[in-house]
């Protein structure tokens, strides 16, 4: 059947890779290192486990840049391939919210959870929608519209605007993130405090973390941008960048209404009476 | 493991150009040496399940302790031999060897949409298998059962590392099957060869698309549970600890959710194997195709809303368990569907019974008599009496453990001639079956009548009243292994010196597109895409 070596096919099948097993060994060494850290407390197993992790990222991530600009790999079926790739991963990732909303109401709403106790749990006072949650929801919501602006000017092949509101938009991640954490610092309650705790840490805190990702990301495409990487006809990278962005924008718009509103207003209250 | 390729000698073979040594396996961007591997983890990861079932059936073969003095040990056999058979064999076997090997050659690609991380879905399961291991021997293991309920698995009950290593065995196995999802989805959806419209697809492309997007959406919700498992055990929150306001039946709801779908994971590939072996020994295309592609999907899309029928003693009321157990009943009418559509293709077919036709009928049967304990069990109140004996042991094993254990053989006794260019031994591969069939049969039956007199699952001892039918269970056990050796041993004789096979050694019955290449499928494949004739459909010609 294969009557010469080259193909006619369109996809692109790379050369054998290092970075699959070198990431695995990073990941066991990360999951080797956290057991280490939680029983004994030593963390340094899960540091070099967590390097190694970024030392996959950044030598993968480089090779499929390096191919991305080569204008041969990515030809366009590739191109669909890869998106109909990153739209599945954001799928994936929107179940694993799905478990730590689902944690929330089914701790909070007694149609549940017949025993459901007191919301929030006893000794602890929910956080209102005002203030530092409404600040971050509308540090989201204008990141969301800077890198749409930004995704425009890629298509009308204006890099200068590309690049300042890519910078911006990395900027109010960043922003966001300070925000979180002080947040974080000012709250009345511990991650240890109960079952509301459990969830509102665990819910903003891998919420959070997908801002950091979906922030370097940006600021990775922030400097592909300054490079002239992308063209209208080809910025599968910064697609990907700015639609992982809008899923982070929404996630936080569901914890929004769900946790820090809804949670804290007389309704949710009435609710667990 | 080389053996699968260096045996080729096909004409064409000069034209491969392959890495060699370590590296071609290490750095594979290869799927069909990516399948290999996975395949050959789950021989591995298989001899470790069966001997954890062995133990435990030798333990249960006469009432009291025969050899067994700490439950615990024990429970961590169970555990192992759940988590190993579930993760570790069935879906790496079904999804990435099968999955792997013949999505591209019967869509007609030449590979995988991302073949890098096609490897790194492998390597991360061989990590993923590392850690149970481990889990398996660092004080006292984790001896609670594949669904960890807590409190069992928190942390006042198993203190030590183990359970911690399970989890996180299971998160990697689980990044590993998200990445696989995605990347069979992607081939699925991108890479079909011109004319190849998704009502062409051959069923086993279905099976895998279907079972794919049930990974994709039910592991990561099986992540979420297991980081809030981690997190109650490791940092003092309490999703599960009531008393911190969490609830452990919530745990179950986690599970389940993933669970459920997980056990139409490992069934799904396994339908689509039957379907298309099914179809080529009966010489004829299957009945209903389009019943057969949209029951898989069905079946798909029910099996995330019957979950809590897992669940029915925990206390329900009324209303929530009317609904489930309806849910879980219309599941019928899909495999039913199936079941009947696979005898049609049978019926006024020119049947020839080589060993993979044999094994799918062996399949049907066994699937058969699951389904039938399936729809008693989902009943809630037949279930109160039911939950956790033999009775549903019985059941899931019928199903899950043997009837997918029947596919996979299935599968491999069709595509070995492809895979490694050799043909089996036919006189010894019915042996084999006929062995492994009743041994498999022996094992199972009696459990349910064990169950409905009431004998617990995951006990170590019993009353002498269940004496006689464990025996025989026992007994059974030992057929099987029997057979599960003969299995491994004909297929190393295949490998070493089986008769060369041509590229299509099953005639005119196989009409994928896998069999218009050479066998041993040459390492680069589809290179040109294939012409889809309107005979090589999964449908007759108009």
């Amino acid at each position: 059947m294969t009557s010469e070596s080259a193909t006619s096919q369109p996809w692109h099948v790379p050369e054998p890779s290092p970075w699959p097993i070198v990431g695995t060994a990073a990941a066991l060494a990360t999951a080797l290192g956290l057991v280490w850290f939680m029983h004994t407390g030593s963390p340094w197993l899960l540091g070099i486990g967590g390097i190694l992790v970024l030392w996959t990222m950044i030598g993968w991530w480089r090779q499929v840049i390096l191919e991305a600009n080569d204008r041969t790999s990515h030809t366009s079926p590739v191109k669909v391939g890869l998106r109909i790739g990153m739209l599945l991963f954001i799928a994936s990732e929107v179940m694993f919210f799905f478990a730590f909303f689902w944690a929330y109401f089914h701790s909070s709403l007694p149609i549940l959870n017949i025993v459901a106790g007191p919301w929030p749990n006893e000794g602890v006072e929910a956080i209102g929608a005002a203030g530092i949650p409404l600040l971050n929801t509308l540090l989201l919501i204008t990141s969301s519209l800077t890198v749409t602006i930004a995704h425009h000017a890629i298509l009308e092949n204006e890099r200068e605007k590309v690049i300042f509101w890519t910078g911006i938009t990395a900027v109010l991640g960043i922003i966001f993130l300070g925000v979180q954490i002080y947040e974080y610092h000012v709250l009345s309650f511990g991650l240890k405090d109960g079952v509301y705790p459990s969830t509102f840490y665990l819910a903003t805190g891998f919420h959070g973390f997908h801002v950091f990702v979906g922030t370097i990301f940006l600021i990775i495409c922030y400097f592909r941008a300054r490079a002239g990487h992308f063209t209208p006809e080809a910025h599968i990278g910064y697609e990907a960048a700015a639609w992982y962005w809008h899923f982070v924008d929404v996630v936080w718009i569901f914890l929004y209404v769900n946790v820090y509103w809804w949670g804290a207003s007389s309704f949710g209250h009435l609710v667990v009476e | 493991m080389s053996d699968l390729t260096s045996v080729d000698n096909s004409a064409h073979d000069h034209h491969d150009h392959k890495p060699t040594g370590w590296r071609r396996w290490a750095y594979s961007t290869n799927h069909k040496d990516i399948g290999t591997m996975y395949i050959f983890l789950a021989m591995i990861a298989g001899l470790l399940g069966m001997a954890a079932s062995m133990a435990i059936r030798a333990e249960l073969a006469l009432p009291e302790i025969q050899f067994i003095t700490d439950s615990q040990f024990y429970n961590v056999l169970v555990t192992a031999h759940g988590f190993l058979m579930v993760f570790f064999v069935v879906m790496p076997a079904l999804i990435g060897g099968f999955g792997n090997w013949f999505i591209p050659l019967m869509v007609g690609a030449p590979d995988m949409a991302f073949p890098r991380m096609n490897n790194i879905s492998f390597w991360l399961l061989a990590a993923a298998l590392v850690l149970l291991v481990l889990s398996g021997f660092v004080q006292g293991g984790a001896g609670t059962g594949w669904t960890a309920y807590p409190p069992l698995s928190n942390a006042d009950y198993h203190p030590g590392p183990a359970v911690d290593f399970a989890i996180l065995s299971l998160h990697l196995a689980g990044a590993s099957s998200i990445l696989g999802a995605i990347n069979f989805i992607t081939t699925i959806l991108n890479m079909r060869t011109p004319g190849m419209s998704f009502h062409k697809m051959p069923l086993f492309i279905w099976a895998s698309l279907v079972t794919a997007f049930l990974l994709l959406l039910a592991l990561p919700v099986l992540a979420g549970a297991l980081t809030m498992l981690l997190t109650d055990r490791n940092f003092g929150t309490t999703f599960f600890e009531a008393s911190g306001g969490g609830d452990p039946i919530f745990w179950q709801h986690l599970f389940w959710f993933f669970g459920h779908p997980e056990v139409y994971i490992m069934i799904l590939p396994a339908f689509g194997i039957v379907s298309e072996v099914v179809s080529t020994f009966s010489k004829k295309p299957i009945f209903g195709y389009l019943g057969m592609a949209y029951a898989m999907a069905g079946i798909g899309v029910v099996g995330f809303v019957v979950w809590a029928h897992h669940m029915f003693t925990v206390g329900f009321n009324v209303e929530t368990r009317a609904y489930f157990v309806l849910a879980t009943m219309v599941i019928a009418v899909p495999t039913g569907i199936k079941i009947f559509s696979w005898l049609a293709t049978m019926w006024g077919g020119s049947i020839e019974f080589k060993t993979p036709m044999l094994y799918a009928m062996g399949f049907i049967f066994l699937f058969v008599v699951g389904g039938v304990t399936g729809i008693t069990l989902a009943n809630a109140g037949v279930d109160m009496a039911f939950h956790d004996t033999y009775f549903v042991i019985a059941h899931f094993h019928y199903v899950l453990s043997i009837a997918t254990i029947f596919g996979i053989f299935c599968g491999v006794f069709y595509w070995l001639p492809k895979m490694c260019g050799n043909m089996y031994n036919e006189t010894l591969g019915k042996w084999q079956f006929w062995i492994t069939f009743i041994g498999v049969n022996i094992l199972f039956f009696p459990q349910h009548f064990l169950g409905m007199a009431g004998m617990p699952r995951r006990i170590p001892d019993y009353p002498d009243a269940y004496a006689g039918w464990n025996l025989i269970s026992s007994f059974g056990a030992l057929i099987s292994l029997v057979g599960a050796l003969m299995f491994i041993y004909i297929v190393w004789v295949t490998i070493r010196s089986g008769e060369k096979a041509p590229a299509n050694p099953w005639g005119e019955g196989a009409t994928t597109l896998e069999w218009t290449v050479d066998s041993p499928a040459p390492f680069h494949t589809h290179e040109q895409a294939p012409e889809l004739e309107p005979k090589s459909a999964a449908q007759p010609a108009e």
